[in-house]
C-alpha cells in the first residue's frame, strides 16, 4: 500500500477508520513493541512474498456510510413489496416490533457468539430453551435442538439421523410425499445421493415398505395446502422398522394434532412464520425434534439445564460428543451452529403471544383461508383438497389462470400457479379483511365482492388438536409490553456481547458488525419478500447478488461464486458436492479419497463424509504445519482415488505456511482438487488470495470476514467460490432457475441461502474499498502478534512461521500450569470471565490451550487491558506455583464469580472478595457479571432435560 | 494407581477377568474425564478381539471400547445406562462394562499381565 492510499483509508472520518480500532499513533506503538518501523515491512514479513498480491484489489473506493445507504436506498427501490400467497414453506408474518427492536436490531443480542461460555449466556440460552420448549410443544416430540439452519437441510438431517439409526442392508430407501416443498425434495435428493441412498417420492398411500426402506418423509399440512391423516402410513413404516419424519408447519399445529401424537418420530420445519421476516428466504430457524430414544443422534445444538457450582439450576450446551467437533469423520452430520438469532425471535413470539395468542393467530389466518374457499365454492370453482390449514388449491382453466394471475399482479398480489390448471392461495396473519375481499376480487373478474364470511372448519375432526401447548409460565408471563421489554432486556444483560467487551475468539473473527452494515437488513424492501416472488420484483436483490459475486471472486480470485450455502459447513459440503461433480463428469467416479490435515477442523472430515468421500488424515509437522513429507506419500498412494485436498489457510494454528504453494501443486499432480477452508480468511483478504495460491474451491464465511454478526449462534452464510472449470457445477435450485449447466445438486432450501443478511457484507465492502479491506487485513495481524508479543515470558506461544510471526490469531500453550499448578485451560478461561472478557477459543485447535483472535476493530487500549488481565491470571498461577495459593481452593478453581457469591455473608474462600470480583482496578467502573457459576455439564448430561424446567426449580 | 494383579490388560486399557468380565482400567478412567454415557454391544452379539465393542463419553470426548478377546457377549452392565458415572467411582468392580464367553482362548496371549501393563503406562 502506498502513503497515499493509506491516508486516504486512514483519514479519521473515513468508515475504514471506525471499523478499524487502533489510532495511527497505536499503529506506530504496535510495530515499534514488535520491532518494525512500516506497517508494509512488517506485513512482508509475515506474509510469504511468493503468495502476495502485489496489486491492488479492483475493488471500487471505498463509500461514506450516508453514500452507502444512497446505494442501498436505490437498490431496495427496485425490490418490489407484493402480498405473496405463495406459501411452500415461507410465509408471511407481523414480527412484533418489541422483538424487532429490542432483539433483531440490538447489537446486545445479534453481536453475541455461541454460547460455548455458558455462565455468561444464560440469557440467550434461556431464550433457546424456550424455542425447544416451543417446537417440543406444538411437535409433540419429547425433544427439540435449538435450531437447523432451514427446513430442507432439516430435512436432509432427518434422513441422515434415521440411516444412523435403522438397520439396513443392501441399498437403503428413503420414501418421499410428493407433496413436500420441491427444494426439501431436492435438498434431500442431493444428502441422499452423496451417501448412498435411494430416494423415491411418490403418494404417502402408495409407499411401499419394503426390507430396505429406513424411512419416510411426510409433508403436514402438503405443500399444496392439503391436510391428510397419515396415521395408517405411520403404522405401516413402523410395522416395517422404518422411521417417520413428518415435516410441518407450527401455526397449523396449534389446531391440528401434532404428528408426535399420531406416530411421528422426527419433526422438521420451518420457524420462520412466527415472526421472523421472509428475507427472500432466509435466515430463519428451522427447527428439529424426536423422540427421547434418538436424543444422542440428534444433529445441531441442544441447550440442556444442569446446575452450577452452588447447585443452582443453570443451561448449556448439552450432549456435545455428538458433534462434528469431537466425533470428526464419524458424525452424522456437519452442521455445527445454529439459527440463534432467528430462533430466539421465533421463541420470544410465542412468549409474546402465549397459547391463546397463537391459537387466535392460527384460528384467524384459518378462517379467511375458509371464507376464501366458501367464496370460490360459491363460483362454482372446485377446490383440490377439502382438508386444509391455511392453503387452497383451486382448479382453473388456462385462460382463468392467465386472468387470475394478472389480476394479482395489478393489485399487488402473488399467487402461485401449478401446471396450467391450478391457483394455489397461501394466507397467513398478515391476511387482513382487506386482503380477503382483493384475492376474492381476483377470482372474480375483478368485480368488488361483499365480504365473505369464514366456512366451516377445514380441518377433520380426527385431526383437531386436542392436547394443549405452551402451558409453561414464561409463556404465560410476558404479554404486555412492558413485561415483554423487561423479559428481554433481563436476558440481554446476562450475556456477554461485543457491546459489553472483545471477544477474541481464535477462528471466529468478532470483528465490528457495523450500525450502518445492519439497517437495510430491516427494510420491508429487504426483508418482506418472499423467496419464490417473481423475479420482475426482486431487481435489487439480483443486482446486489451480481454485485457481491463480482467482489467476492475479485477478492478470493475465482471465476464464480454461489451465495447459496448458509454457513461455513454448508460451503464445504456444496464445494466438495462440486468438486465430486467434476471428477464424475470426467468419469472418474472412484476418486473419492479425501486428504485432511491433523489439524483441521471437525467440520472438514464430517463434511467430506457428507459429499461422498473417504477421509485420509495427514500428519502435522513438530512446528503444526502440514508435513509435505506425509502429503506427498499419501497424494502418491492415494494418487488413483484422490479426489481433493482440505485445507485452512492461514492453518488452523494461525500461521502463513510457506509451503503452501507447493502443496497444492502436489495434489494436483496427482490429480487432486484443493479445497481451500476460508475460516481464516481475515489474514488474506488484499494480501493474498485462495485462487492464486492454487486453490480449486475456497468458502467464505461471510459471519467472520464480512461482517455478518454471528448472532449468539447464527445466523452465518458460507458462500464459495470456484475456479473456471467447476463453475458449471456449482448448486442449482428446483424453482428458480440459477444458470448452472451441471448443477451438483441442492445444498440449502433458498436458491440464494440467506439473502436479507447479504447487505451486511455488501456494505461493509462497499464502505472499505480495496484499501480499507486490506488495510484491515494487516491490522488483524498486526494486533494478533501485539497480543503475542507482550505476552512473552508470561505465556508461550504454541506456534509461529518465519520470523516468529504469527497471522491473525495466536495459540497459547497453557498445559504446563496443569503439571506446575493443577490450573486447567478451563481455569484460566473462567477466570478469564471474572475480568470482563470473553475468553478465547479453549482447546482448538490443540486441547489444553487458549487460541486468541484480537481482530482489527479492537482498540489498543482494550487489547492492553485484555493483555494485563492474562498477565494478571499468570501471576495467579505462579501464587499457586510457589505455594502461595492452594492447588486446589484458589481463585481460578472457584471461578467465575458471581455477584451473589462475592457478596454472600458466608464468604470463606482464602482470598479476598475483592480480588476474585475486581481484580483489576478499571473493573469497577465497567464489569460484566456472569449470572452463574462455573456449570456442572457431566451432571447436565447425565440428567438431560431439554425444555424448560419447572418453576419450583428456580425457587 | 490400582493395577489389581489377578487381571489381564489390553494395551487399549482394557481389563479381562478370568470369568469374561470386561471393564476399563483406573488409567482410562483418569484419561477420559467424567463420565456421562457408555454404549455397549446386546447380549448375544460377537466381539472380536482388538476390534471396538462400544462406545465411552465424557462431556468432551468420545473414546471406542476394543475388546481384550473374542467371544460372544453374555452379559451387559445394564445399570451404567442410569449411572454411567459408576466407571469412574468402582472400574474395577460394579464399573464392569460386559461379560464374555471367550471364542478363542489364544487370545489371552496377547493381553499383559498387571506387571506388564504398569510398565505400559508408565511409558504414556
Amino acid at each position: 500500500m502506498t502513503k497515499a492510499t493509506a491516508d486516504r483509508a486512514t483519514a479519521p472520518n473515513s468508515f475504514a477508520a471506525r471499523h478499524v480500532g487502533p489510532r495511527a499513533d497505536d499503529v506506530r506503538a504496535m510495530l515499534a513493541t514488535l520491532g518494525y518501523d512500516s506497517l508494509e515491512a512488517f506485513t512482508s514479513a509475515v506474509v510469504p512474498e511468493s503468495i502476495r498480491l502485489r496489486r491492488p484489489l479492483a475493488l471500487a473506493p471505498g463509500l461514506d456510510e450516508p453514500g452507502v445507504l444512497a446505494v442501498m436506498r436505490d437498490l431496495a427501490s427496485r425490490n418490489k413489496v407484493f402480498r405473496s400467497y405463495l406459501g411452500q414453506g415461507y410465509s408471511g408474518t407481523v414480527t412484533p416490533t418489541v422483538i424487532q427492536r429490542n432483539v433483531l436490531e440490538n447489537p446486545g443480542w445479534y453481536t453475541a457468539y455461541t454460547p460455548y461460555q455458558a455462565e455468561i449466556a444464560q440469557g440467550r440460552l434461556e431464550a433457546l430453551l424456550n424455542f425447544q420448549t416451543v417446537v417440543s410443544d406444538f411437535t409433540g416430540l419429547e425433544i427439540a435442538n435449538a435450531s437447523l439452519l432451514d427446513e430442507g437441510t432439516a430435512a436432509a438431517e432427518a434422513m441422515a439421523m434415521t440411516l444412523a439409526v435403522v438397520k439396513h442392508e443392501g441399498t437403503p430407501i428413503f420414501l418421499m410425499d410428493a407433496g413436500c416443498h420441491a427444494q426439501t425434495i431436492a435438498v434431500v435428493q442431493t444428502r441422499a445421493e452423496s451417501r448412498g441412498v435411494e430416494v423415491r417420492v411418490a403418494d404417502p398411500d402408495a409407499f411401499e415398505f419394503g426390507a430396505n426402506v429406513i424411512g419416510c418423509l411426510l409433508q403436514y399440512p402438503a405443500n399444496d395446502g392439503g391436510v391428510r391423516d397419515f396415521r395408517g402410513v405411520a403404522e405401516k413404516a413402523h410395522e416395517a422398522g422404518a422411521l417417520v419424519t413428518v415435516a410441518t408447519d407450527l401455526l397449523a399445529l396449534a389446531l391440528l394434532t401434532p404428528p408426535g401424537e399420531w406416530g411421528a418420530d422426527i419433526a422438521v420445519g420451518n420457524s420462520q412464520r412466527f415472526g421472523v421476516p421472509l428475507g427472500y428466504g432466509g435466515p430463519h430457524a428451522a427447527f428439529f425434534a424426536t423422540r427421547d430414544a434418538y436424543k444422542r443422534h440428534i444433529p445441531g445444538r441442544i441447550i440442556g439445564v444442569s446446575r452450577d457450582s452452588s447447585g443452582k439450576p443453570a443451561l448449556r450446551m448439552a450432549l456435545q460428543t455428538r458433534e462434528q467437533h469431537i466425533r470428526r469423520d464419524k458424525a452424522t452430520s456437519n452442521v455445527c451452529t445454529a439459527q440463534v438469532l432467528l430462533a430466539v425471535m421465533a421463541s420470544m413470539y410465542a412468549v409474546y403471544h402465549g397459547p391463546e395468542g397463537i391459537r387466535a393467530i392460527a384460528t384467524r389466518v384459518h378462517d379467511r383461508t375458509t371464507a376464501l374457499a366458501a367464496a370460490l365454492r360459491g363460483w362454482g370453482f372446485a377446490l383440490t383438497h377439502d382438508a386444509f390449514f391455511d392453503t387452497v388449491s383451486v382448479g382453473v382453466t388456462a385462460e382463468q389462470q392467465r386472468g387470475i394471475l394478472a389480476a394479482g399482479v395489478a393489485r399487488r398480489i402473488n399467487f402461485r400457479a401449478i401446471g396450467t390448471d391450478r391457483i394455489v392461495v397461501a394466507f397467513d396473519e398478515t391476511v387482513t379483511a382487506a386482503d380477503l375481499a382483493d384475492v376474492i376480487a381476483c377470482f372474480h373478474g375483478g368485480d368488488e365482492v361483499t365480504p365473505p364470511v369464514p366456512g366451516v372448519s377445514a380441518i377433520p375432526a380426527a385431526l383437531r388438536r386436542t392436547s394443549g401447548y405452551l402451558t409453561h409460565p414464561v409463556f404465560n408471563r410476558y404479554h404486555s409490553e412492558t413485561e415483554m421489554l423487561r423479559y428481554l432486556r433481563g436476558l440481554e444483560s446476562k450475556d456477554l456481547s461485543l457491546t459489553a467487551a472483545m471477544i477474541p475468539l481464535g477462528s471466529c473473527t468478532m470483528k465490528l458488525n457495523a450500525t450502518t452494515e445492519m439497517m437495510p437488513v430491516s427494510w420491508p424492501e429487504f426483508g418482506a419478500i418472499h423467496p419464490f416472488a417473481p423475479l420482475d420484483q426482486t431487481q435489487g436483490y439480483a443486482e446486489m447478488f451480481r454485485q457481491l459475486e463480482s467482489q467476492l471472486a475479485e477478492i478470493t480470485g475465482f471465476s464464480a461464486v454461489s451465495l447459496q450455502p448458509n454457513a461455513g459447513s454448508q460451503g464445504e459440503y456444496a464445494g466438495l458436492l462440486v468438486i465430486r461433480a467434476w471428477h464424475r463428469s470426467r468419469g472418474d467416479e472412484h476418486r473419492t479419497v479425501c486428504l485432511i490435515p491433523a489439524s483441521a477442523h471437525g467440520t472438514n472430515p464430517a463434511s467430506a463424509v457428507m459429499a461422498g468421500m473417504t477421509v485420509v488424515p495427514v500428519a502435522s509437522d513438530a512446528n503444526g504445519n502440514i508435513d509435505v513429507a506425509d502429503l506427498k506419500a499419501k497424494a502418491a498412494l492415494h494418487a488413483p482415488n484422490l479426489a481433493a485436498l482440505m485445507v485452512t489457510y492461514p492453518s488452523t494454528h494461525g500461521v502463513f505456511e510457506g509451503s503452501i504453494s507447493e502443496i497444492c501443486a502436489v495434489v494436483h499432480e496427482h490429480g487432486g482438487q484443493v479445497y481451500m477452508d476460508g475460516a481464516n480468511m481475515n489474514a488474506q483478504v488484499g494480501l493474498c488470495r485462495p485462487g492464486d495460491i492454487g486453490a480449486d474451491v475456497c468458502h467464505l464465511n461471510l459471519h467472520k470476514t464480512f461482517c455478518i454478526p454471528h448472532g449468539g449462534g447464527g445466523p452465518g452464510m458460507g458462500p464459495i467460490g470456484v475456479a473456471a472449470h467447476l463453475a458449471p457445477f456449482l448448486p442449482g435450485h428446483p424453482v428458480v432457475s440459477l444458470g448452472h449447466a451441471h448443477a451438483a445438486g441442492t445444498v440449502s432450501a433458498g436458491p440464494w441461502g440467506s439473502p436479507s443478511i447479504l447487505p451486511i457484507s455488501y456494505i461493509y465492502i462497499l464502505l472499505m474499498g480495496a484499501e480499507g479491506l486490506t488495510w484491515a487485513t494487516e491490522i488483524a495481524i498486526l494486533v494478533a502478534n501485539y497480543v503475542a508479543k507482550r505476552l512473552e515470558g508470561h505465556y508461550d506461544l504454541l506456534y509461529s512461521g518465519e520470523n516468529g510471526l504469527v497471522a491473525h490469531e495466536c495459540i497459547l500453550d497453557t498445559r504446563p500450569f496443569k503439571q506446575s499448578a493443577g490450573i486447567e485451560v478451563e481455569d484460566i478461561a473462567k477466570r478469564i470471565i471474572d475480568f470482563g472478557f470473553h475468553p478465547p477459543t479453549v482447546s482448538f485447535p490443540v486441547p489444553g490451550t487458549l487460541m486468541v483472535e484480537p481482530t482489527e476493530s479492537e482498540s489498543k487500549e482494550e487489547l492492553d487491558r485484555f493483555i494485563d488481565a492474562l498477565v494478571a491470571i499468570r501471576e495467579e498461577i505462579r501464587a499457586v506455583e510457589s505455594g502461595a495459593a492452594d492447588r486446589s481452593n484458589n481463585v481460578l478453581k472457584h471461578s467465575p464469580h458471581t455477584l451473589e457469591q462475592v457478596i454472600s455473608d458466608s464468604w470463606d474462600r482464602p482470598y479476598s472478595r475483592e480480588q476474585a470480583a475486581f481484580p483489576t482496578p478499571g473493573l469497577r467502573e465497567r464489569k460484566s457479571w456472569p449470572t452463574v457459576g462455573r456449570i456442572d455439564s457431566a451432571f447436565g448430561d447425565r440428567n438431560l432435560v431439554c425444555t424448560c424446567p419447572p418453576m419450583e426449580a428456580y425457587s | 494407581m490400582d493395577i489389581p494383579e489377578k487381571l489381564k490388560y489390553s494395551v487399549e486399557h482394557e481389563w479381562l477377568a478370568e470369568d469374561g468380565t470386561v471393564g476399563v482400567t483406573a488409567f482410562a478412567v483418569e484419561q477420559i474425564g467424567d463420565i456421562v454415557f457408555v454404549e455397549l454391544p446386546a447380549v448375544g452379539s460377537m466381539i472380536e478381539a482388538t476390534k471396538p465393542f462400544g462406545v465411552i463419553e465424557s462431556v468432551k470426548a468420545v473414546s471406542e471400547l476394543f475388546a481384550p478377546a473374542s467371544g460372544k457377549v453374555v452379559a451387559v452392565n445394564d445399570a451404567l445406562n442410569d449411572a454411567p458415572e459408576t466407571v469412574a467411582a468402582d472400574c474395577y468392580g460394579a464399573g464392569w462394562l460386559i461379560k464374555v464367553e471367550l471364542t478363542n482362548p489364544a487370545d489371552l496371549t496377547a493381553l499383559r499381565d498387571a506387571a506388564g501393563y504398569r510398565d505400559l503406562i508408565a511409558n504414556q
